[in-house]
């Protein structure tokens, strides 16, 4: 194959038109600009304690709060779902089970349910202590001070969310080819560096995806830990302020508006973990990798194949 | 000198399933062995079992004189821990048929791996190793490249690369060209023709004809789960014995 002034010319064509997609178009926009028109001059909507309470610093008090939830409950989730996934699919029988009992009770009950009973706890129990039974005590956990609610809270939402996370990290372990496995053990990786270093990796790839969704389904759920009660997150001031000033459609739009604008910051960082884990999994050449290869090509010009 | 396998009488059964009926062979030191057999007759289960990665039910196999999957205390056999079975294979080598190759990880990557993590070789040690074991499977540019990336001979290249490099005493390629396209069979061949003619201990299976003649020491002919004749290559298949290696050979040649 040799590269020569005689090669044709490249391809002028007239590409494809598509009318019908910009007739669906138009039509879309005319009818949400009707519709925003409407709202904006309906004074139900009360844009202007929208726009006073939008920036509230109790409200963005409480979507920080909201945040914390999230991140906390969903930190322990993923690292009590991984630990779950793994002794169910671990050839001990004790951990087996003991995996499949925690998965049958957190997602066989409500989670709102679960998080009232978190909530009673402290009328159960006065106080958690960690030490040495009858000897020193290394770790102690006041239940009846009034700022264990929001430990309470998270504790319950991960408890919970642990149960489906174990199941989603479950699918990807599955998703893993068993030769690879076969080759690490044969390369005398033990069973738990095998998982670390070669299967969990590729799991990612599975596991990343439904994750991102539980993480965004997770900040809509801290809404309902005003069961436990806490009511100092997003949805909870939001009602508290509505309450008083008997507007609740502008605060409710207040918090939507927050929850919007953190899902979607988190769904940019899971499109860059999503790429960081699809590492190797095409075939095509990454940018960095073509142009190597382009340049070897401009080289070797008239040497044929790169 | 003691022989780098030794089976005596290997079982293997799965369930009710009798795969390997009583397995008797001696593979001396640098010696390549070839076993062939139509599918089914158990030689890649007694593949398998020598490096542990199934079990055997009866019988003894030996590895360089170590038992392999079981201690000897006294007249009882103890099942190995994990740990020491892992310890034991760090000195087999292995190759499958569909390569195996870690997808996440450059055909560098792969081959550094095993050294860094279980041996605890230094990263920059591990690499030059790596580096210098890819320009031994004619690899050397292809270093950066993920296994989608390559062909089935090149990524069949980096698994032998990636085998050798826990400098094993005994390599086992388990039809090692059987997923590949025809043109791409004589590199890997090539490759492992080089490691017998460095002195590396083999156990093939495979169903090149020619290389078996060319290469093995000794040809063994598998069948239903026992051998059913064993010997040199020219005269195992120039001079069959057997009626059953007879009808094997007459339709792979």
């Amino acid at each position: 194959m040799t590269v020569d002034a005689s090669s044709p010319p490249a391809i002028d064509a007239v590409p494809l038109r598509h009318p019908w997609r910009w007739v669906a178009a138009i039509v879309i926009v005319v009818l949400v600009v009707l519709f925003l028109y409407g709202a904006a001059t309906n004074d139900a909507y009360g844009w202007a304690t929208y726009r006073k309470y939008l920036f509230d610093q109790r409200i963005s008090a409480g979507a920080w709060y909201t945040i914390q939830l999230t991140v906390l409950s969903m930190v322990l989730a993923v690292a009590l779902g991984v630990l779950l996934a793994v002794m169910r699919l671990s050839p001990n029988p004790v951990f087996k089970s003991v995996a499949w009992v925690y998965l049958w009770i957190f997602r066989g009950t409500p989670v709102y349910v679960q998080l009232v009973f978190w909530g009673l706890v402290p009328t159960l129990y006065k106080n958690i202590q960690l030490g040495v039974p009858f000897g020193p005590s290394l770790f102690h956990l006041n239940l009846q001070d009034l700022s264990i609610n929001f430990t309470l809270a998270f504790v319950g939402l991960g408890l919970n969310e642990a149960a489906y996370m174990a199941e989603i990290i479950r699918a990807g372990i599955s998703s893993v080819p068993e030769g690879q496995s076969e080759a690490s053990t044969a390369l005398g990786m033990s069973w738990s560096m095998t998982m670390r270093r070669t299967v969990l990796p590729q799991a990612m790839r599975v596991i990343i995806p439904p994750t991102g969704n539980e993480f965004i389904s997770m900040l809509k759920t801290t809404s309902l830990v005003t069961a436990v009660p806490f009511s100092l997150e997003l949805y909870g001031r939001a009602r508290d302020i509505s309450g008083v000033i008997f507007e609740p459609i502008p605060l409710l739009m207040v918090a939507a508006t927050w929850y919007l604008a953190i899902t979607s910051v988190l769904m940019v960082g899971q499109f860059y973990l999503e790429r960081y884990f699809s590492r190797g999994a095409s075939r095509k050449l990454t940018t960095k990798q073509l142009e190597a290869l382009a340049d070897a090509q401009t080289l070797g010009l008239g040497g044929g194949q790169p | 000198m003691t022989p780098m396998v030794k089976a005596e009488s290997v079982c293997k059964s799965f369930g009710a399933l009798k795969v390997l009926k009583g397995v008797t062979l001696e593979i001396d030191k640098g010696q390549v062995l070839v076993l062939v057999g139509p599918s089914g007759s158990g030689k890649s289960t007694f593949l398998r079992c020598i490096n542990h990665l199934e079990q055997v039910n009866a019988g003894r196999l030996y590895v360089d004189g170590d038992l392999i999957g079981y201690r000897e205390r006294g007249d009882k056999l103890h099942e190995m821990p994990p740990r020491e079975a892992a310890k034991q294979r760090r000195n087999i080598g292995m190759v499958f048929q569909h390569f195996n190759l870690f997808p996440h990880r450059t055909a560098l990557d792969n081959i550094i791996e095993a050294p860094i993590q279980v041996k605890g070789v230094k990263k920059a040690a591990a690499i030059a190793r790596g580096k210098d074991l890819l320009e031994q499977v004619g690899l050397a540019e292809k270093a950066t490249a993920y296994p989608a990336q390559l062909s089935g001979g090149q990524q069949q290249r980096v698994a032998i690369a990636r085998a050798l490099a826990m400098d094993p005493k005994l390599m086992l390629f388990d039809e090692p060209t059987s997923a590949l396209d025809p043109e791409l069979v004589g590199e890997v061949l090539a490759v492992m023709k080089k490691l017998a003619s460095e002195g590396m201990t083999m156990v093939v299976v495979t169903h090149e004809m020619g290389f078996a003649r060319e290469v093995a020491d000794q040809l063994v002919f598998m069948d239903g789960g026992v051998i059913v004749e064993s010997g040199k290559p020219r005269e195992v298949l120039s001079n069959p014995q057997h009626e059953r290696t007879k009808a094997f050979l007459s339709k792979v040649m």
